[in-house]
């Protein structure tokens, strides 16, 4: 019998702790400690967290080629779909607490606030990706397009780190801090960061599901 | 085995709730005889030697200067502030702040006026009876509150210092202190806070100078131990923690002006006509609702104010 993998274990608790922060804020809801502003604490949070899992996801590329530990890749996809999940909550808090489904108001906001442009554009282009996680979607694409599609990643790191940068008042110390990790997780794509390619074991290759072989 | 319950709480050990939810204001009530008795002999409390924010002020006559909109909890105006100098996240100035030492305190008059000199805060404020005033309080980031403040008008301060014709504007500024201001350590704003007024506007009936709020002195996080309250103007007009007034012929500074000239006007009336080029001002959401209102201009004293403005143009130009 094989011994279970360590992936294999830490994928369910990676799971439970991506709906933490979810909780944590449904909790305050529920308590009525979601502060002064509850709707700000709400945009701010789910922004936040978005802005987290979308970083954790860009940087489990450059963390396999660092340690050779292949099989990290595997948690990619739940990392990135924990990245919709809470862009999706941003999404809705804006739809609902700024607009109140008001159509008219949210379009002419996407026209003329460029942080707003930016932010509505990464969460559209995020939609893509989501719809197109699954096994099934990968070989419909074929690895090829499918990478091609998935490197719009980079655009939405990108105008996701504008929309904070524009929309802070003046104190731009956080979106620069993780504008930086954002320019670090692609710099270490750069080919100098790279190890030597070496041949992946057959064994290992076998147990890879489909997406998981997919990628760079 | 047997548990024993838990003998019942007799009803009168029981504290109401609603007096338990106000406890603060149960204990203020408690020792306020005490403490007006003593602090009756000085002006108003504030002359006492040890002033300690969230002490009952008392003798503050009610004015007409009044809204009956819901006030905002003290909770949320206590911990919700813009107070660079103590940090920049809105509970930072409620978590810093203690530590500012607002007695001894001296604020300097200078510039275009007969009487400039450096004044202890109790001489400042000794001729000036308090009153109480409910304003609204419209932040440039499109939140707002309504705040009873205790103070007196700039104007009538104004006047004692006889300003020369050649004065057309007031100048304040906040105290610059980095060791007692851990928001100063770092650049964000070109420190210390300077704000300025026209002289039509300073001496503007609406203008105030605060020392309280809630019927108590100002707590630090919210500009102890003085500071100004411009209701028709967005909320960083408003400075606190004032050490110096100075009149000018020319328009002073103003640092979110300095900061950003095409994000923030001298001027910064309310006014949903003109947005900040990066959000929209036409609606705010009043702390503790959720769904947004309308702005109104002049955050709704455009009656009192407006006159002001003949013939300016508020939109494009004097923003």
């Amino acid at each position: 019998m094989r011994t279970a993998d360590p992936i294999t274990v830490f994928k369910p608790l990676l799971f439970a702790a991506g709906l933490l922060p979810a909780a944590w804020l449904a909790y305050r809801a529920l308590i009525g400690r979601l502060g002064v502003n509850p709707v700000e604490t709400i945009e701010h949070h789910t922004g936040d967290w978005a802005l987290y899992f979308l970083l954790i996801t860009l940087a489990i590329t450059p963390l396999r080629r660092l340690t050779g530990y292949g099989a990290i890749v595997r948690l990619r996809r739940m990392l990135g779909l924990f990245c919709f999940f809470y862009a999706t909550l941003h999404f809705s808090a804006w739809l609902v607490f700024d607009h109140f489904f008001d159509v008219m108001e949210m379009a002419k906001d996407i026209r003329k606030r460029p942080y707003v442009t930016v932010g509505f554009s990464a969460f559209v282009l995020l939609i893509p990706l989501a719809l197109t996680s699954t096994n099934g979607m990968v070989k419909r694409l074929g690895g090829g397009r499918w990478k091609r599609l998935h490197s719009l990643v980079y655009v939405v790191g990108t105008l996701v780190i504008l929309h904070y940068l524009w929309l802070v008042k003046k104190d731009t110390y956080y979106p620069i801090l993780y504008g930086v990790i954002l320019v670090a997780l692609l710099a270490l794509r750069a080919p100098l960061f790279q190890r030597p390619r070496r041949k992946p074991a057959p064994t290992a290759a076998a147990t890879l599901p489909a997406a998981a072989t997919i990628g760079d | 085995m047997l548990i024993r319950r838990p003998q019942e709480i007799p009803s009168s050990e029981i504290t109401e709730r609603s007096v338990c939810l106000r406890r603060r204001e149960f204990l203020s009530r408690s020792i306020d005889a005490g403490l007006t008795a003593a602090a009756l002999g000085a002006f108003g409390g504030l002359a006492a030697p040890s002033v300690l924010a969230g002490e009952k002020l008392p003798g503050v006559a009610k004015s007409a200067y009044v809204t009956d909109e819901e006030l905002t909890p003290y909770e949320s105006a206590t911990t919700y502030n813009n107070f660079y100098e103590f940090g920049t996240a809105k509970e930072d100035p409620s978590l810093y702040a203690k530590e500012l030492k607002t007695r001894p305190w001296s604020v300097t008059v200078e510039g275009e006026c007969a009487r400039p000199g450096t004044y202890a805060l109790e001489d400042f404020l000794k001729p000036h009876a308090l009153e109480e005033r409910v304003y609204r309080l419209r932040c440039v980031e499109a939140w707002s509150m309504v705040i009873p403040w205790v103070g007196f008008p700039l104007g009538d301060a104004i006047k004692r210092f006889e300003p020369t014709g050649n004065a057309k504007y007031v100048e304040f500024t906040t105290l610059l202190d980095p060791e007692q201001m851990p928001g100063q350590r770092r650049p964000v704003l070109d420190w210390p806070y300077v704000e300025g007024l026209r002289m039509d506007e300073a001496m503007h009936p609406l203008t105030l100078l605060a020392v309280g709020m809630y019927g108590e002195v100002l707590p630090n996080q919210n500009g102890a131990p003085l500071r100004l309250v411009v209701p028709w103007k967005y909320g960083f007009k408003s400075i606190k923690s004032i050490v110096k007034l100075r009149f000018t012929e020319e328009q002073p500074g103003s640092t979110w002006n300095r900061t950003a000239p095409d994000e923030y006007g001298f001027y910064s009336n309310v006014n949903p006509e003109r947005d900040h080029p990066r959000w929209s001002q036409a609606r705010e959401r009043r702390i503790g609702e959720f769904l947004k209102r309308p702005t109104l201009p002049f955050n709704g004293y455009a009656d009192q104010v407006a006159s002001l403005y003949t013939g300016m143009d508020l939109v494009n130009k004097y923003f």
